[in-house]
């Protein structure tokens, strides 16, 4: 359920033009760049930014993305237009029970929940592949300029999941 | 956008507390007598009795009749996912407690729904295991907790919101999913996140009020009793020692016990020393909270083998002597004999029951050496059995004074490997040293069988007899009767048993909408004794299923979604 009342720019869902940045480790709130991101993974976590007030959009969990580069011809027609530059992005809330998607799982390809194993297809718009979660995982469009990642758009369905 | 979400609650509240109007005027108040001496018909608290025995005397229904067992009505709880709660019944009304913090109340006789309660979670909430491991009676009040760690009193005959206690922040990893313990009018809880890097505890509430009494952390700080423990500065901060199983009790000593998680992140180089109390028995005063006594079944942890499970206060015999004592199977794989008084828990012998290749030996006071090339580190990759799910995991164990047996949900033929590395900590994240994808689990192509349902002796200390499950994990909890039964669920066929306590033999079976991972309870309303158990797969039975599935080639897929089954037998 969505409060009704207007949210914070930190609350603010992913809007188009936002960078994104690192959630953790040694690169914690820098920008995400294409080339810094290692072709075939593992995924890194990142939150919005809003490019002209610097806001990190972390005043919400269901802002955590996803980002991983894979080679660009590996995707499917219906999730290549959402990537830029082999980089593509998703929702890190798990469908099943709102968990983090944060691990990368490289023998299969597959993005993992840490809860209950689910696991999506991130050349495949998100696809379920294995695991209890009931739906795919959002995938949030992305652009590039001048090598930094930028959001092309909203979230493609709900981040989250449903409670009952 | 706390107090906005309880103003909803309260609204959804008040528009089904209507239907209670019926049956509110004679609900029978639950006294701490009550509690101390609860009534064969009744069921009010999560394990039976205080002393965690999973045990009625009720024996209408028997050995020699149960073959006529049949359902007598069955209630949807509209809710997917692992359902670990048994039904609690006083007096003719039944609570459940279900995933997603919902609470009914019915009629325990014909199913009516007296009334309903949801917890509305933050949206942006996550818990390991979104479920509820019961409610629990005191006063004209139900307790539960809330998914987020908070304890929620509500009205027995209305269901409203009485008082909310919050025990912790969720977005620092803290949750909480077991049944409150209540003694002398205080509500006992604790909280769960051992794999999010929380430090554990067990707090007491006021019954009435829901003021906090006390709190005492399962990982003492620098300069407390066991803090010498944890030789590396600060490891005791993110200590884990979780608390996600309601303790027992011993009115004669006066002391609860409690069972604590594994120490956190999972691997013991990480956090040299002992680490008390993980994995240990804690006995608390429930009055104060002050640690009386404390058993470690295994330290320094490198096996995410939590204790989380109370021991059940049992006295028995030993060389011809009584012995005041605890009797615990470990999810360390080792079946524990010890000893309690008011100011100690005391060892006196330990049997592995499943397949165990970690410890060398036992010395005189309970503890292990190890087989080194058994115990994972940082960097060092190592296997071990039983797996990380231990000999048994949470579901409950019982024991029948009338057969003088214990009863133990064992899984045996499973083990596992791990390797550690070093996470960064951020709060609220996945925080164990390992990666999902990394934790090793091994079962062979064939197993001999897996599930193993084991009767002990309990004076002897023998095994009886077992009954194996060829193709299923066994994750049901048990109960056991004064009609020399057992019930139990937990296999991946959806069945519902009744096993010869005596035997082993299997009496009666049917199968349910799901799988059963929920403690059966027992009760009788007029006079006829019914059986009642929640049918709903999910969690960690789910998970390890799936990995199974891949491990052995079977098609084991057990529907999801929760029902209430109540059986009786044909007139």
């Amino acid at each position: 359920m969505q409060p009704a009342l207007a949210r914070e720019p930190n609350e603010m869902s992913p809007q188009a033009g936002d960078r994104l940045v690192y959630v953790q480790g040694d690169r914690k709130g820098e920008v995400i760049k294409v080339k810094d991101l290692t072709l075939g993974g593992p995924l890194q976590l990142a939150f919005p930014m809003d490019p002209n007030s610097k806001t990190v959009r972390d005043g919400n969990r269901l802002n955590q993305v996803l980002v991983i580069r894979l080679k660009e011809d590996d995707f499917n027609s219906e999730t290549k237009p959402n990537t830029a530059g082999g980089v593509v992005a998703y929702s890190a809330i798990c469908t099943h029970q709102g968990c983090d998607v944060s691990q990368w799982k490289g023998d299969k390809g597959t993005l993992l929940c840490v809860c209950h194993g689910t696991e999506y297809d991130p050349k495949d718009r998100g696809n379920v592949v294995f695991g209890p979660a009931p739906r795919r995982l959002p995938i949030l469009p992305l652009s590039a300029e001048d090598g930094v990642v930028v959001v092309a758009g909203g979230f493609r369905g709900k981040p989250g999941f449903k409670d009952m | 956008m706390r107090n906005r979400r309880l103003a909803i609650c309260s609204a959804v509240l008040l528009a089904v507390g209507a239907m209670s109007a019926a049956h509110g005027q004679n609900y029978a108040p639950v006294t701490a007598a009550r509690l101390t001496n609860p009534e064969p018909e009744n069921w009010l608290m999560t394990r039976g009795n205080y002393q965690g025995w999973s045990y009625s005397p009720l024996d209408k229904i028997n050995a020699g009749n149960v073959g006529k067992l049949v359902p007598i009505w069955s209630y949807s709880t509209g809710v997917t996912s692992g359902h670990q709660a048994p039904p609690i019944v006083n007096n003719g009304v039944m609570f459940v407690s279900t995933p997603s913090a919902q609470v009914l109340a019915l009629n325990a006789k014909t199913g009516e729904l007296l009334w309903k309660y949801k917890r509305e979670l933050p949206e942006d909430f996550s818990a390991l295991h979104n479920t509820n491991r019961g409610v629990a009676l005191y006063g004209d009040k139900v307790y539960v907790t809330g998914l987020e760690p908070v304890v929620i009193a509500l009205d027995a005959k209305t269901g409203k919101v009485v008082w909310e206690a919050k025990m912790e922040n969720y977005k620092t990893g803290y949750y909480s999913t077991l049944a409150p313990l209540i003694v002398n009018g205080k509500v006992m809880a604790g909280v769960s996140g051992g794999e999010f890097g929380v430090r554990g505890f067990v707090v007491a509430y006021d019954a009435e009020t829901g003021k906090e009494v006390w709190k005492t952390y399962t990982v003492p700080a620098p300069g407390e009793p066991g803090s010498e423990t944890w030789l590396k500065a600060d490891t005791w901060k993110r200590g884990g020692g979780s608390v996600w199983m309601t303790g027992t009790y011993d009115p004669d000593t006066k002391l609860a016990f409690w069972g604590t998680g594994n120490a956190a992140p999972w691997f013991g180089d990480q956090r040299p020393g002992d680490n008390l109390y993980s994995s240990s028995t804690v006995a608390l005063d429930p009055d104060t909270g002050k640690l009386k006594g404390h058993f470690q079944y295994h330290h320094n942890d490198s096996w995410d083998w939590d204790e989380m499970n109370a021991p059940m206060v049992i006295d028995y015999k030993k060389d011809g002597k009584d012995v005041k004592g605890l009797v615990k199977p470990a999810r360390n794989g080792y079946l524990y004999w010890l000893t309690r008084s008011p100011t100690s828990i005391g060892f006196t012998s330990a049997t592995a029951y499943v397949k165990q290749d970690v410890f060398k030996s036992i010395d005189g006071k309970g503890r292990p050496t190890y087989n080194e090339g058994k115990v994972p580190a940082t960097g060092k990759k190592a296997s071990f059995c039983p797996s990380l799910w231990g000999g048994k995991d949470w579901p409950f164990e019982a024991y029948n004074p009338k057969t003088g047996m214990i009863y133990i949900p064992a899984n045996d033929n499973h083990c596992g490997f791990l390797e550690g590395k070093v996470q960064e900590y951020v709060a609220g994240k996945w925080w164990t040293g390992v990666d999902i994808p990394d934790i090793g689990f091994t079962v062979d192509k064939k197993p001999p069988y897996l599930g193993d349902l084991q009767a002990w002796d309990v004076a002897g200390g023998k095994k009886v007899w077992n009954h194996t499950f060829a193709e299923s994990m066994m994750w049901g909890p048990l109960l056991t009767t004064g009609g020399n039964l057992i019930f139990a669920g937990g296999t991946n066929d959806r069945k519902f048993r009744a096993f010869d306590a005596k035997s082993g033999k299997v009496l009666w079976e049917m199968g349910t909408n799901s799988g059963i991972t929920a403690p059966p309870s027992t009760f009788a309303v007029d006079g006829k004794q019914y059986v009642a158990v929640v049918s709903g797969w999910g969690v960690d039975a789910a998970f390890q299923q799936g990995l199974i599935n891949n491990l052995t080639g079977w098609k084991k897929d057990v529907p999801e979604g929760g029902v209430i089954w109540v059986f009786g037998l044909a007139q």
